[in-house]
């Protein structure tokens, strides 16, 4: 096996570095790590964040690609790769992706949806709905299904209990280890919520995943769990496929926008004059064309460059993985401008702040002045917008590329799985089962995200401490 | 406050200039003519004549910016850059692809977007700030919390998602209004029940909870206490003072994306069928008629301009304290 490192899995996995290095560093500095002590004491920020991590599990492991080996080498030989570059996150799913039926396929169904003509060993020729190829192949008889399905999940309700009960276990085990405290002790502590952590949110979160996941999972053995699509492609897998576009678009583009917005935002701010009178020229009349039609002018643009410069992308799959790239890029494009404007305002703010002036008295330089006083206390404000973008920046990609200006068409996300779905809403009996399985796992993903955004800003910014404080100290 | 209208329209000429050179370079500088004739004609039947002549059908053979061919005045206008760039400020759109004219196009298709447009845009509006009085009212209480949950939960789901439910309830199984589709005159009615429904619906999630902050944010203020201490109801306190002082913030909001309502909404008019500028803007991108693309880039952009300035205007109007020097 060969690796390729995609574009944008290099840069999601310095994305993950980046996070990691913040984290290492803010957990050493107290005035850093104690607004995220508050996040961690919220109910609804620790139980999102459970949910948010299940989700990057699985992009992540859907960004490592590599060249799988072709079987049939002579040993010895040099090994010779397959063409089609696959991820980490399709092997694992292979009985997903490698059982595809005709066609449509309702979820947990053993026939097909639709009549096929079937010749019986006599001659007879008859209209019927046949069985499929993989669905629930391994039930002999039909009636015996539900049986089979219940028992199924059964079994899947008492896995992902007893796995669930180990990990927390030995989780807590841990956690008294590191306190130096006995297991009962801690267990007592986490139940009166007497720690840090909201650990009984975490908890809970992790059962309920756990009993979602291990009957689907088990179930996904034998059955297609939500169905197939027109080409007889397990949904389930296209879902989970999806997850990772999403991720990309929802971080990627605050990343890539980032440095623009920040340094454009303080240096307006901090410097005013001329360079003021420029930035602020550049993001209104980049704000003041309509979002979606700058972006569709740019993708519009796009797709002439890709076609006429065929040679520039070897595969099907780096030439999505580019345009996924480049959708980032001119959405970031579009959403710096929000974040430059408040981190202009907040540096007008600052510079007129008695230590700013002292720093500028005593003649430090003004890019020091911008790196050592003004960045750090700018941060919250970054570090807020960047989480409240996520879940706008998923929602917007559906709608782009139900437009026709989102992602690749040969790219697995929620856009695409919908537009693919929404013009079987016309068949009798109606296909449900794509737009339900995008619907539950969009709404899930987007949910977790406004929640922890939700609780990263009640930490974080100073104007709610404040109103908390009032109103605890009225209360 | 004339001579500050005047000078906000001078501000404007600048950004207008930018946002033409921008679309001029996304058009025709990052790729040349010759490719989008290329891409408009398919990979296979392309000759160097048919460029040709796809090209001279759009006025797309001249040359970018100077016409080194012409004499006096027709070195500057007779290229691209004139034709195509300059006309656009006198609102001349020129022909799209399929040989109509683009002015015309966006008049007609302009009353569809409003009817529609308006609706959504004053009911939205009168649901939005209702049900945050209400959170208001009950601030701090399970009311309060759980309309709140709702608000995060409706805001999570996608627009997609409200117009297909919308549809599928609405039309295909209780058989109330026609799916999609739409008649002029009084019948309009009848199509435009269930957008104006979905696209309300679409928003009160993230525009209550937006309209709940600023009302919260208002309410601990100390002229609001003082009217408490008076006597005064909550709900007279909450309708006379918060609400009032609360038209600032909202307004800020509320007035820029008025002259956007021209624009129609992109995704309820192509699932509903709606001849508006929105569903002409959707055509137009997937038959890949940059010229209509083009113009409407520059007329949105026009109107949030607009949009900017009557936001400024608005605040003399609710806030006697702003004066515009």
């Amino acid at each position: 096996m060969k690796l390729v490192p995609l574009w944008t899995d290099v840069l999601v996995w310095l994305l993950v570095a980046v996070l990691a290095g913040y984290a290492w560093y803010a957990h050493r500095r107290p005035h850093l790590a104690a607004p995220w002590r508050r996040v961690s004491r919220s109910n609804a920020g620790m139980a999102s964040l459970v949910v948010i991590g299940l989700f990057a599990a699985v992009g992540l492991t859907d960004s490592i690609h590599y060249h799988p080996l072709l079987p049939g080498t002579q040993a010895g030989a040099p090994p010779v790769y397959s063409v089609e570059a696959r991820s980490l996150l399709d092997d694992l799913l292979t009985p997903l992706w490698s059982r595809s039926e005709k066609t449509y396929s309702a979820p947990l169904a053993i026939r097909s949806y639709s009549r096929e003509t079937v010749e019986l060993p006599g001659g007879e020729v008859r209209r019927e709905f046949p069985r499929l190829r993989y669905g629930g192949r391994h039930v002999a008889d039909e009636r015996e299904r539900d049986r089979d399905v219940v028992l199924t999940v059964l079994q899947g309700l008492a896995w992902g209990a007893m796995a669930w009960a180990t990990l927390a276990a030995v989780w807590v085990t841990v956690l008294a280890r590191l306190r130096r405290v006995t297991v009962q002790t801690m267990a007592r502590r986490i139940l009166r919520r007497e720690t840090q952590v909201a650990w009984i949110a975490v908890f809970v979160t992790l059962l309920v995943a756990a009993l979602i996941v291990t009957p689907v999972a088990l179930l996904a053995g034998g059955y297609h769990v939500f169905g197939t699509d027109k080409v007889g492609q397990d949904v389930l897998y296209l879902a989970l496929k999806s997850v990772r576009t999403a991720l990309v678009i929802g971080t990627l583009t605050t990343l890539i926008m980032l440095p623009f917005a920040v340094l454009l935002g303080i240096a307006a701010g901090y410097l005013r004059g001329w360079v003021d009178d420029v930035i602020q020229y550049v993001y209104t009349t980049l704000n003041s064309i309509p979002g979606v039609l700058l972006i569709a002018a740019a993708v519009l643009m796009m797709q002439v460059y890709i076609d006429s410069h065929p040679e520039r992308f070897p595969t099907a799959v780096e030439r999505a993985d580019l345009r996924l790239l480049f959708l980032c890029m001119i959405l970031g494009v579009t959403t710096w401008t929000g974040l430059a404007r408040l981190l202009r305002g907040e540096a007008l703010k600052l510079r007129e702040l008695e230590y700013i002036q002292a720093a500028r008295a005593f003649g430090v330089r003004d890019t020091r002045i911008i790196t050592r006083h003004i960045l750090p206390n700018v941060m919250h404000i970054v570090l807020i917008s960047l989480v409240m973008d996520f879940s706008f920046l998923v929602l917007t990609e559906a709608v782009l590329s139900y437009i026709g200006v989102g992602v690749d068409p040969t790219m697995n996300s929620f856009g695409t799985l919908i537009n693919n779905a929404r013009l079987e809403m016309a068949r009798d009996p109606i296909v449900w089962w794509t737009l339900a399985a995008a619907f539950g796992f969009m709404f899930v993903l987007v949910l977790s995200a406004n929640l922890f955004a939700d609780a990263v800003r009640d930490a974080f910014d100073p104007r709610v401490r404040v109103g908390q404080a009032a109103a605890e100290g009225a209360g | 406050m004339i001579a500050y209208i005047t000078r906000r329209f001078l501000y404007a000429i600048p950004i207008l200039i930018g946002v033409n050179v921008i679309t001029f370079a996304l058009f025709f500088v990052v790729n040349t003519p010759e490719d989008m004739a290329n891409l408009a004609l398919g990979a296979k039947r392309v000759t160097p004549e048919a460029v040709e002549r796809w090209k001279a059908e759009r006025g797309y053979d001249k040359p970018l910016f100077v016409n080194a061919e012409a004499d006096g005045a027709a070195r500057l206008t007779d290229t691209i850059f004139f034709q195509k760039s300059i006309r656009l400020f006198v609102f001349d759109f020129g022909n799209a692809d399929d040989g109509r004219n683009i002015g015309h196009e966006i008049r007609t298709r302009m009353w569809p977007s409003l009817a529609l447009a308006i609706p959504v845009f004053l009911i939205g509006l009168a649901v939005n700030i209702t049900f945050a009085l209400m959170l208001a009212f009950f601030r701090a209480t399970y009311i309060d919390f759980w309309g709140v949950v709702v608000c995060v939960a409706m805001m999570s789901i996608s627009t997609l998602f409200y117009i297909i439910g919308g549809q599928y309830l609405v039309s295909k199984t209780w058989s109330l209004v026609p799916i999609s589709g739409y008649a002029p005159g009084i019948d309009a009615a009848k199509f435009l029940i269930l957008p104006v429904v979905v696209g309300v619906a679409g928003g009160i999630g993230s525009g209550s909870r937006w309209y709940r902050t600023i009302f919260l944010e208002e309410i601990n203020r100390d002229y609001v206490r003082t009217a408490r201490a008076k006597g005064l109801s909550e709900l007279t306190v909450l309708f006379r003072h918060v609400l009032k002082n609360a038209m600032i913030p909202i307004l800020t909001g509320a007035v820029v994306v008025i002259p956007t309502l021209f624009m129609g909404s992109l995704i309820t008019e192509s699932f509903f069928g709606i001849p508006g500028l929105g569903s002409y803007v959707i055509d137009a991108i997937q038959a890949q008629d940059f010229a209509v693309v083009r113009s409407m880039v520059f007329l949105g952009s026009v109107l949030y301009i607009l949009g900017l300035l009557l936001t400024d205007l608005s605040y003399t109007l609710v806030d006697p304290r702003v004066r515009f020097e």
